[in-house]
């Protein structure tokens, strides 16, 4: 059973909707206690990065996750800056991630060194380029893309560094530490290929 | 790689089609041509409720819930929204980004307002620009009342207020299947650093590639998606993969 995280920030509809769809067992919980013997968790996010940390702490999600995640209890997949607050920080704002992966958020540049223009948010459909291979990838190929839509991407150390993409500059798309996965884009916006990655993860939390 | 993407009307339930945002004429329902998207793998869809643009009425959250249910694409949304709230809702039930237009030129602070909480990327301004006394304006009201200022003013105004992204639309090219206004796509793109996605005319691939050429960082249409063939059939179509990479 799969857990998803409704603290407030980001829809949930569509990521319930494919899971649904895979026949993944799911349901959405609001209250921190419920994540109690789950084997895996979602987090989703969207939105400003200090606004998402401050709900996720109110909620008392922060805590829990936390705990139950450096523990190594469950299986943890966070999304869009559900991904973004697994690390230290972002540029963003002034909040803390919760440093499960080591690193910090920077924004998109508005000039590349070659002095061209780059529109930011990066919002469109984007391929990925898988670094170290990932339960979270299994069956990916050349045609594997997703939709991503942010302002911000994490720098983190290279060994955490799952698959990256490109905008202007290279960025890293999935990161992953142990039990703990994150990725910059919306699988549940991704049609088959955000359910790929759904059934992997499903799978992961599973084995 | 570049977005294309489909701009359906909704009328009450119904999708329609217009002609220089006149005549609506019936193309099907939108669940089932949702559900035709998304086997053609669109990477994103817009829906306009004009009706609700016009001032009659409010956003459709039941039918909404239900249209979304079916996209496993982001979708963007725009008709009558005119409260922090309604957008609250839209975002909740799964759209991804709201498209204001009237609200824009009523209450402009709502822009802020909601990029503030939900971030830029969520709030798409909405032009639909139009030929009149002395060149081209903006209107509002689905087409109805002119808007005083430059086209490139309003866009630039939408920017600082924190939108994400310009829709810009032509209504004179709107469902007459010419082309884009391409100096209007060119204009409005120089104008801002964020991305414009342009809509009215386009009759095929080529019309897709010029409006990029012109500076658009997405092309939408409606009629080109949804008709087929000279006396208008209604047929769902969309780029095929090998197409979507060479556009």
């Amino acid at each position: 059973m799969i857990k998803v995280i409704d603290y407030g920030v980001g829809n949930l509809g569509s990521v319930m909707n494919m899971l649904d769809y895979l026949d993944i067992p799911a349901e959405r919980i609001s209250m921190p206690e419920e994540i109690k013997g789950v084997p895996g968790v979602i987090l989703p996010g969207v939105g400003a990065f200090d606004a998402a940390v401050e709900k996720l702490h109110r909620s008392g999600f922060r805590d829990a996750l936390l705990g139950r995640a450096v523990a190594g209890e469950i299986k943890l997949l966070g999304i869009c800056v559900g991904m973004q607050m697994l690390c230290d920080g972002s540029e963003e704002g002034v909040a803390e991630g919760m440093g499960l992966i080591r690193g910090n958020c920077i924004r998109f540049p508005n000039r590349l060194g070659d002095g061209g223009r780059l529109q930011v948010p990066h919002m469109g459909w984007s391929p990925i380029d898988v670094v170290n291979d990932h339960p979270i990838t299994g069956g990916f190929d050349i045609k594997t893309r997703f939709y991503f839509v942010h302002s911000y991407h994490l720098l983190c150390e290279s060994e955490c560094v799952v698959a990256k993409a490109e905008y202007g500059v290279e960025f890293n798309a999935i990161v992953a530490r142990r039990n703990v996965v994150g990725c910059q884009f919306h699988p549940e916006k991704s049609h088959r290929f955000g359910m790929q990655l759904f059934k992997n993860f499903y799978r992961w939390v599973m084995e | 790689m570049k977005r294309v993407i489909p701009c359906l009307l909704l009328q009450g339930e119904r999708l329609v089609k217009t002609v220089r945002f006149q005549k609506p004429t019936y193309v099907g329902d939108p669940i089932n041509t949702v559900r035709i998207f998304n086997e053609k793998e669109v990477d994103e869809l817009i829906f306009l409720d004009i009706l609700a643009s016009a001032g009659h009425g409010s956003p459709n959250f039941a039918l909404l819930e239900r249209i979304v249910n079916e996209s496993f694409m982001p979708l963007s949304y725009g008709g009558g929204i005119s409260s922090y709230n309604f957008a609250a809702k839209l975002f909740e039930l799964g759209v991804e980004k709201v498209i204001l237009n009237t609200a824009f030129h009523d209450s402009p602070d709502l822009i802020s307002c909601i990029a503030k909480t939900f971030g830029s990327q969520a709030v798409v301004v909405s032009l639909d620009v139009k030929y009149g006394w002395g060149g081209q304006h903006v209107y509002r009201n689905r087409g109805r009342k002119r808007v005083k200022g430059l086209v490139v003013d309003h866009a630039k105004r939408a920017e600082d207020l924190g939108a994400g992204e310009i829709f810009v639309t032509s209504v004179d090219r709107d469902g007459v299947l010419n082309g884009y206004d391409l100096p209007l796509v060119g204009l409005v793109s120089d104008s801002v650093d964020v991305p414009v996605v342009c809509c009215g005319g386009a009759r095929n691939i080529d019309d897709l590639q010029d409006g990029l050429k012109a500076g658009a960082a997405a092309v939408a249409a409606g009629s080109m998606f949804v008709f087929h063939g000279p006396h208008r059939a209604v047929l769902i179509s969309y780029p095929n993969h090998e197409q979507m990479v060479r556009i």
